[in-house]
């Protein structure tokens, strides 16, 4: 009985309540989980990961001669979502995504939000995603974001809260679709008195939605996967999604623009292309508009996107609206086009570049979380809890010499899940990544990807600083009757 | 299909076709040593001229002792055509072509890949080289039993068909060319069972010893040289393995027999025809030396047409053609 010992150490635990009584919906993993020895879970946990480096789901570490491979760790405690709550954060995703959407082709097109002084236009014309080459571009169905991975946590109240929105080029899904696919494997009993939502779907979706972006409706479209290549972190996920929805996979070298088209190089000659799901920073799609000195790019492919030639998902300029000092006004935006309260909560929010703002988060160090505004992976930010007096004062040094590029939050309680540490459950700190795809309607994955910061305490999930992963499940709740089984 | 795609996939199995070619050629010499008489000489220089990587070799070794030659053949990640870096090598390219090849071949080479660099971090000492090498050979099998069962047999297959055949022909010419020159001097043991143990270990070279024994019984040189070189059915003989190049090419290009609509097609079906008339006596004539340098010269040179019909992109960007080691 592994969870004998179990403690929630007062934070809001994703598989108990504060007496200990599984959470709605979690009974039949804790009963499953119960059962099993601690040799069996071990040996399944073992497999797991075997089948993962296997299937040569890993990332290079940096720096190795020896070409060491390592998986994204794994962990094989699911998390937990009861179906009815999973319908509210759904609609949420849904709400949120097209606020965000109407946004950024309000920025640029009219910039009515700007003129109306809902948020400040310095805000937003000078924010590094800004993107003036898009300035007048309609991509298919008004729609700039068709895929997006949106990060959510759970507070000490149990509320979720939106912390992130990735408009770019968000990844990790293919970790959705091969964590389900292990667990299934190896905890099929559990999997089955669960009854997990699937996710099955996500690439046949995926593949449905790019093909409605298609400009020519007279063929059957082309679509293509760019990668920046091989080296890329996420290249794993770029070639499994191409493999899943039976599509090419490109890179820039076999790109090439002709007469405003894209065309690929094949072994008989130039062929069109009509959808290009990019994998690779607008910055970086094309020298002629964007960044000159990018490699990876293909010159005039800009040209073939205003011809309407080729569809680009996402659309080049989505950046703007996640912006971590954008987001600030999403709840705004969300007022502004819909004329709705936020039904996901964002963060509280400082901007440095406010000098009240600014006064507050120098006073309040030691309480909160500061990031760098152009900054992501965990990089340039600061835990002010867990950080020294030295490195504290040396933050503010940097944050007083440029406070825009400067936002702070405060330190979230983060959502606990048992993990297996050891011979033993632990309590260990989670978010939570479901993707939404926006075509001609919205789906959102059940669930979606779920990191955990597998150090104890540390409340960094992202997978460059100790984090792993787990499969989620939304799962219908049934509410345990008085004396009864467990459903 | 994309170009580098292809390219790519040519590749791979080139690689696999290489790596089981050097285990083969070691687990066979291993075999030879035992079989001689003390005082023979080891002959481990040979392995390394069948490569054509003796300037690396001597650069990096100086003296061709077994331990060096195996290790530089096995596990040098200096030698770009070492076991080792022959399958990452492939492993690589199967990366970049996940979405084309079947998961199973993936994975299979993956894992390969794995073992072996696993076996290399233990100091690269192997304790049973038969056991090891026939692993490797045996893997080597498996991915292309995996890629015959498991992928379409489409254009994709068919460069990766072509690839292995002109892979396996160049070894098949390497190893006669250099077996030959090494029993050239050992005329005194004519009639001798050691006659038979060197002649054998050709056939065993290129795994040729059970089938021509079916066809040929006794060990004949000549015959020998006929098997290895002219068979049209044995699937290592060289004019066996240009019959099926040829048939992926003009898969490739949906082209009939009798006609060619590019330069690959013809350049291959010319040497295919040169083939498919040449005895054992013409050879002879030549002299073997002469006949298989100017064979291989002609199959890089095909290897060369296969580039630039299908591989080599068209307009600028020729800097960024990824960086093959060929042989």
């Amino acid at each position: 009985m592994l969870f004998k010992n179990y403690q929630t150490d007062n934070f809001y635990d994703e598989m108990f309540d504060e007496q200990l009584r599984p959470r709605p919906g979690a009974e039949a993993v804790v009963n499953r989980f119960s059962e099993l020895p601690l040799e069996e879970l071990k040996r399944r946990q073992h497999a797991a990961e075997k089948a993962l480096l296997q299937m040569g789901i890993t990332f290079s570490v940096y720096g190795d001669e020896q070409g060491t491979e390592r998986i994204f760790p794994f962990d094989i405690v699911p998390r937990i979502i009861p179906h009815n709550e999973w319908v509210e954060i759904e609609e949420g995703l849904k709400q949120r995504i097209r606020a965000l959407n109407l946004f950024i082709d309000d920025i640029y097109h009219d910039q009515k939000i700007l003129k109306d002084g809902v948020i400040p236009a310095e805000l937003v014309l000078s924010a590094g995603a800004f993107r003036k080459e898009c300035i007048g571009l309609n991509p298919p169905g008004g729609i700039w974001c068709h895929i997006t991975g949106t990060d959510l946590v759970r507070g000490a109240d149990g509320k979720f809260y939106v912390l992130e929105d990735n408009l770019r080029c968000p990844s990790g899904v293919s970790y959705v679709l091969q964590n389900r696919a292990v667990m299934k494997r190896s905890f099929p009993h559990a999997f089955d008195a669960a009854r997990v939502n699937p996710v099955v779907d996500y690439p046949n979706r995926l593949l449905g939605l790019l093909q409605s972006l298609a400009p020519m409706r007279h063929r059957k479209p082309r679509v293509a996967v760019w990668t920046p290549g091989v080296y890329n972190s996420a290249y794993f996920e770029h070639s499994y999604l191409a493999q899943q929805m039976g599509v090419e996979l490109v890179e820039g070298r076999d790109l090439a623009v002709v007469d405003d088209t894209v065309m690929m190089r094949t072994t008989t000659g130039l062929k069109p292309v009509d959808v290009l799901y990019r994998r690779i920073d607008d910055d970086f799609i094309d020298p002629e508009v964007f960044r000159s000195d990018s490699m990876l790019g293909v010159p005039g492919l800009m040209r073939a996107y205003r011809a309407g030639h080729v569809a680009l998902a996402n659309a080049p300029g989505t950046g703007v609206a996640d912006d971590k000092a954008i987001y600030a006004y999403v709840p705004q935006m969300i007022r502004y086009y819909l004329g709705q309260d936020a039904i996901l909560n964002n963060v509280e929010t400082f901007l440095c570049r406010r000098e009240q703002d600014l006064q507050h988060v120098l006073a309040n160090l030691d309480k909160l979380v500061v990031k760098k505004v152009g900054e992501s992976g965990g990089y340039g930010m600061l835990v002010g809890i867990h950080a020294t007096p030295a490195e504290r004062a040396e933050f503010a040094e940097q944050i007083k010499a440029t406070p825009h590029d400067y936002i702070a939050q405060p330190t979230l309680s983060l959502s606990r899940v048992p993990t297996l540490i050891d011979d033993h459950f632990e309590g260990r700190h989670v978010d939570l990544r479901p993707y939404v795809l926006y075509g001609e309607e919205i789906y959102v994955t059940p669930g979606g990807l779920t990191r955990v910061a597998l150090k104890k305490g540390s409340l960094v999930v992202n997978s460059s600083q100790g984090g792993g992963s787990k499969d989620t499940w939304v799962v219908e709740a049934c509410s345990l009757p008085e004396g009864g089984s467990p459903c | 299909m994309l170009s580098r795609v292809a390219e790519s996939i040519y590749w791979m199995y080139r690689y696999t076709e290489r790596a089981e070619n050097i285990a083969r050629i070691l687990d066979s010499n291993y075999h030879m040593i035992l079989d001689l008489p003390t005082g023979f000489g080891e002959q481990w220089e040979p392995l390394v001229v069948t490569t054509g990587d003796e300037v690396l070799f001597e650069k990096l070794y100086g003296s061709y002792s077994q331990e060096n030659v195996v290790q530089f053949l096995t596990f040098d990640r200096n030698n770009p055509n070492s076991i080792l870096s022959c399958l990452r090598t492939a492993r690589e390219n199967a990366r970049s072509v996940r979405e084309w090849i079947s998961s199973e071949m993936w994975q299979q080479l993956n894992t390969f890949y794995l073992m072996v660099k696993d076996a290399s971090g233990s100091g690269g000492n192997i304790e049973l080289p038969h056991e090891f090498y026939v692993e490797i050979m045996m893997n080597c099998h498996l991915f292309a039993g995996l890629a015959g069962n498991t992928m379409s047999h489409g254009i994709a297959w068919e460069f990766g068909r072509l690839g292995q055949m002109l892979e396996r022909a160049d070894k098949t010419a390497r190893i006669v060319d250099v077996k030959y020159f090494i029993l050239l001097p050992s005329v005194e043991y004519i009639g001798t069972p050691y006659d038979h143990i060197l002649w054998g270990s050709i056939l065993r070279s290129a795994s040729a010893f059970e089938m021509y024994r079916k066809q040929y019984g006794q060990i004949v040189p000549d015959q020998i040289i006929e098997f290895l070189l002219l068979d049209n059915q044995f699937p290592r003989a060289i004019h066996h393995c240009l019959i099926m190049a040829e048939l992926s090419l003009r898969n490739i290009s949906g082209t009939m027999r009798g006609r060619f609509t590019n330069r690959a097609e013809k350049f291959l079906g010319q040497l295919l025809a040169d083939l498919d008339y040449t005895t054992v006596e013409d050879i002879k004539a030549l002299g073997l030396h002469q006949y298989i340098d100017s064979l291989q010269t002609r199959l890089n040179k095909a290897s060369e047409v296969v580039f630039e019909t299908f591989f080599s992109i068209p307009e600028e960007a020729t800097s960024v053609t990824q960086d093959q080691v060929q042989s």
